[in-house]
């Protein structure tokens, strides 16, 4: 038999059933995997479903610090799904080793000679030490965690901790935890020669990094942000913005004195009214979000264009899932930029703010808030399902407490006072940003009315040509006026000959010092730019005019921002090579690596007949 | 016709408490069509905030789209106003209130607006007890795109083009009673009498309040084969409880020989005064006015009045228990919870 040897270097996949309690007992194994100091990273693989089907969950653990998903098969696999059960071992890498279930004898055919088979009666154990029925389900997840780390090598204590902190309030469930801890750890140390040749090394790798996933990141930089009214209509995979929004609050926005709240969360009938709270927040001046993913997105478009051209701040979190229409609810994918960036009926057009880490949806989601006000005009943060409800390694959240929240150019009634000529929309500073008032400010002066009917400098309805013209020239002098406000793009210059040129936004991040290095070990030096905002900085356009080999990296079928990058800054379609990756599932440096590495072979064939 | 609007004012114009005289409270001219009802629902809102005292700019008027959703111009020129998506008027209306509970909020809204594209937020806003007044100009008819047949016309109303309603219609004050309305009235654009007292009452009601104010279009649904015309609604108008309302300031006398009035003092102190035309019909009982609108209507009658108010509910605010300070003037100091407190969140993720 052979054995798969690797230390600090391995994936570990999870088969499940979807709501039988898994997804804590092995994000609690995926934390104990970073409390021993080693780089780690988790995904949660799920059906559209609450009870029953298959899930899956996989760790990916890598001394290299390279976390995003891995192609190939894992080399441990945990299967306590009897369903997939055959699907799972097919999946073993050969070497490698399958963590089972053994009340139930396996059938033979089944059996692969390449796979060590670990068999653990954990059914047995279960309807021994527990009778209700609940509990033998929740503790199994428990039991085969505590196997696993006497099997991979995991520190007893630091899952002790994880328990004790994971607890910490209940603490009458912590001993019964750590108890199944004990069983499954004790088992598996009797039965099993441990630690496998795949195991874990306490390293000190991670040094202050979290992990966390997006959505709670989003959360948190609203509240940082200082978002009072949010209207929210549920759609998987935004939910738990909103959620985690809402607990936050609980703990940090109810005034200690008086017990009110100091937000309003309103639980909309659906998008459309999701946003018109927003929006109607906005409008009276207050720090507004909503958060969905691509249906709700859909039903918000006429309340953006409204935004857009009414001038209203607001903050949209989009977590894109894969479309069209219902598409895949629990897969991942970038396919709803040109919808967001394009959002309306006529000519309209969206500022997208793009985050990469869960450190960047904090700042993003936060600086959002600030944009909105500035740019008077809705900030729309687009991550993705990956990015949102996966578990990411990210440097820890900062907020700097000298920052003043930008307001933006709001007039109160002492100023109102100074000023002769109101006009809402009057481009008075030339950086097509007017100056607005809130309603109920003053008396006499300020008051103006809001409509989506095209409108002069002074609000009122009118139909004329040239005032029309005027005020959509000055909406795209605003959109050049925010490229200054805009997160730059990042770049990184690895090689001084400047052949390849990646360009990838998003969670595709995540797999890209990968796939880099695997480049590199192959010969081919690249370099990156990673985007980070829409309306375009023009330090993309320049990249891809300096590089000869141009990849756009994305996770869609039609490439939306390549096109969105030949739309906006007339850059030669020719120029860019399209690369991408839509199964739904999170893009891989193997897939990345391949596909640059055919274009390159193709393009010497041509240039060489 | 005159396109601007005279600013000549008679210096013995009356004032009112703020020393602003009615035309303090008008708006922009009226584009609508000549004797059009929303003109009298325009100046009967005028009216009461005037008769009310109400600063102006302290009031929100918001709308959706179409003739009705226009009117909010004509009227309240120092009040901010939003003319939102059509049907749509309810959400930003309930995300103006959260960000400030201060303001009063007027609502305007049609049948196109609030029986069709807008049902799903009218049926919400009313169950969020939103404290707003949310007015429906009802017409029957789309007025803007020229006289098609709205879901508040009766079965078998014929329209000036001879197209006959084939389907139940939606009577909203049902609706609002049912999705919970604390104060729902019904009145007539031609009967400022009745109007401006129930507009004030409504105001006044603290939580969501519904009138729904039948007005004539005079241009699409003015014909004598329709129960939506001027003749129609005259001819069969029944009034439920006659409103009079005494503001909060004012000395409240008792009327002699009025046994079946009954005085509910609104949350602010002010006085609402309800005379009932049926000695049996009773303002507090919810299913009641439904069954009466109803029976009203297959008797081929119109009820018109207060049908029912609750002047104890709670509204959203303190149904949510938000703070009492507008949330849109909260200061950064109040909102963020600064970096110490981020770095023991960071710890939660190690």
């Amino acid at each position: 038999m052979t054995l798969f040897q690797s230390i600090n270097e391995f994936v570990v996949r999870f088969a499940n059933t979807n709501g039988t309690g898994s997804a804590s007992a092995n994000n609690m194994f995926a934390k104990a995997i970073m409390r021993m100091g080693l780089p780690v990273s988790a995904k949660n693989i799920f059906p559209s479903n609450i009870q029953g089907m298959p899930t899956w969950f996989e760790v990916r653990i890598s001394e290299k610090d390279f976390l995003g998903r891995r192609d190939g098969a894992p080399e441990v696999v945990v299967a306590m799904n009897a369903q997939t059960i055959a699907d799972d071992i097919e999946s073993v890498q050969p070497g490698g080793f399958l963590l089972y279930d053994s009340s139930r004898i396996l059938p033979q055919r089944l059996m692969r000679k390449e796979v060590n088979f670990l068999g653990m009666p954990i059914s047995d154990i279960c309807r021994a030490e527990y009778s209700d029925p609940r509990q033998r389900q929740l503790f199994k997840n428990v039991i085969y965690v505590g196997a696993l780390a006497a099997l991979l090598g995991l520190d007893f204590k630091v899952l002790k901790e994880l328990v004790s902190d994971q607890f910490k309030g209940k603490e009458k469930l912590i001993r019964p935890n750590i108890y199944a801890l004990e069983l499954g750890f004790e088992f598996a140390n009797k039965q099993f020669t441990c630690p496998l040749p795949v195991c874990v090394e306490r390293r000190d790798l991670i040094g202050e990094r979290i992990l966390v996933d997006g959505n709670t990141a989003c959360a948190l930089g609203a509240v940082y942000g200082g978002a009072t009214v949010v209207g929210w209509y549920p759609i998987t995979p935004s939910t738990s913005v909103i959620e985690k929004f809402a607990s936050y609050c609980q703990r940090l926005r109810i005034d200690p004195a008086s017990g009110q709240k100091n937000y309003a969360i309103v639980q909309a009938e659906d998008e459309l009214a999701a946003i018109g709270i927003a929006m109607g927040g906005g409008w009276s001046g207050a720090r507004v979000f909503t958060a969905t993913s691509g249906p709700g997105i859909s039903l918000m478009t006429e309340f953006l264009g409204l935004a857009y051209f009414a001038e209203i701040p607001l903050v949209l979190m989009n977590v894109q899932r894969a479309g069209p229409s219902t598409g895949m609810p629990t897969r991942t994918q970038q396919s709803d930029m040109l919808t967001c960036a394009y959002a309306s009926h006529g000519d309209s057009k969206q500022i997208l703010l793009i985050p990469s880490t869960p450190k960047e949806c904090f700042e993003f989601s936060a600086l959002a808030f600030d944009l909105a006000d500035r740019l008077q005009t809705p900030i729309i943060v687009m991550t993705d399902l990956d990015m949102g409800m996966n578990f990411h390694l990210s440097e820890p959240f900062n907020w700097d407490d000298e920052h003043e929240y930008d307001l933006g150019k709001v007039l109160d009634s002492d100023e109102l006072e100074q000023v002769v000529d109101f006009g809402r929309y009057l481009d008075v500073d030339g950086d097509g940003i007017c100056y607005r008032t809130l309603p109920g400010t003053h008396p006499t002066k300020g008051a103006f009315f809001t409509r989506g009917t095209s409108h002069n400098e002074y609000a009122v309805y009118t139909e004329k040509g040239e005032d029309y013209i005027h005020n959509m020239e000055r909406l795209e002098r605003k959109f050049i006026t925010a490229l200054q406000y805009l997160p730059k793009p990042d770049i990184n210059i690895n090689a001084k000959a400047k052949r390849v040129g990646l360009v990838f936004y998003g969670s595709t991040a995540e797999a890209m010092p990968e796939a880099v290095s695997l480049l590199s070990e192959q010969g081919v030096k690249a370099n990156t730019l990673r985007i980070r905002s829409f309306p375009f900085s023009a330090q993309i356009s320049s990249f891809i005019h300096e590089h000869e080999m141009v990849f756009i990296i994305e996770q869609n079928r039609d490439g939306q921002v390549r096109k969105l990058l030949c739309n906006e800054m007339e850059i030669d379609p020719a120029s860019m090579f399209a690369l991408l990756h839509y199964d739904g599932l999170a893009i891989t440096a193997q897939f990345i690596v391949e596909a640059v590495q055919a274009r390159l072979a193709e393009h010497t064939e041509q240039a060489a007949s | 016709m005159s396109y601007i609007k005279p600013q000549f004012r008679h210096p013995r114009l009356q004032v009112n408490d703020l020393g602003l005289t009615h035309r303090d409270y008008e708006g922009a001219l009226s584009t609508l069509c000549a004797g059009c009802g929303h003109d009298s629902i325009t100046s009967a809102v005028a009216q009461a905030c005037a008769e009310l005292s109400l600063p102006p700019h302290r009031i929100a008027k918001l709308s959706g789209i179409g003739c009705s959703s226009k009117a909010p111009n004509y009227f309240l020129n120092n009040a901010h106003g939003f003319n939102t998506v059509h049907g749509r008027m309810p959400s930003v209306a309930t995300g103006a209130n959260m960000a400030n509970r201060d303001l009063i909020y007027l609502g305007m809204s049609g049948d196109g607006d609030s029986a069709s594209i807008g049902f799903g937020q009218f049926a919400h806003v009313v169950r969020r007890r939103l404290n707003m007044l949310y007015m429906v100009a009802n017409n029957g008819v789309y007025g803007l795109t020229k006289g098609q047949l709205a879901a508040t016309a009766e079965q078998g109303m014929k329209s000036k083009s001879g197209e006959v309603s084939l389907f139940t219609d939606i009577d909203l004050c049902v609706s609002a009673l049912q999705f919970g309305a604390t104060f729902v009235a019904r009145s007539f654009s031609g009967d400022k009498s009745q109007l401006v007292p129930l507009i004030k009452a409504a105001i006044s009601h603290k939580g969501f309040a519904f009138i729904d104010i039948i007005s004539p279009c005079v241009t699409f649904n003015n014909n004598p084969e329709s129960n939506r015309s001027y003749d129609y609604v005259h001819d069969h108008i029944t009034t439920a409880a006659v409103a009079d309302f005494v503001p909060v300031k004012q000395e409240i006398r008792c009327e002699n020989g009025q046994s079946d009035s009954e005085d509910i003092c609104l949350h602010d102190g002010s006085i609402l005064r309800l005379s009932r035309i049926d000695a049996d019909y009773d303002a507090h009982d919810r299913i009641k006015a439904m069954t009466k609108i109803e029976q009203f209507k297959s008797e081929g009658k119109i009820l018109t009045g207060l049908m029912y108010i609750d002047p104890e509910a709670d509204d959203y605010h303190e149904i949510n228990n938000t703070s009492d300070t507008p949330l849109n003037s909260l200061k950064q100091k109040t909102l963020c919870p600064g970096n110490h407190v981020l770095q023991t969140i960071n710890e939660s993720f190690r």
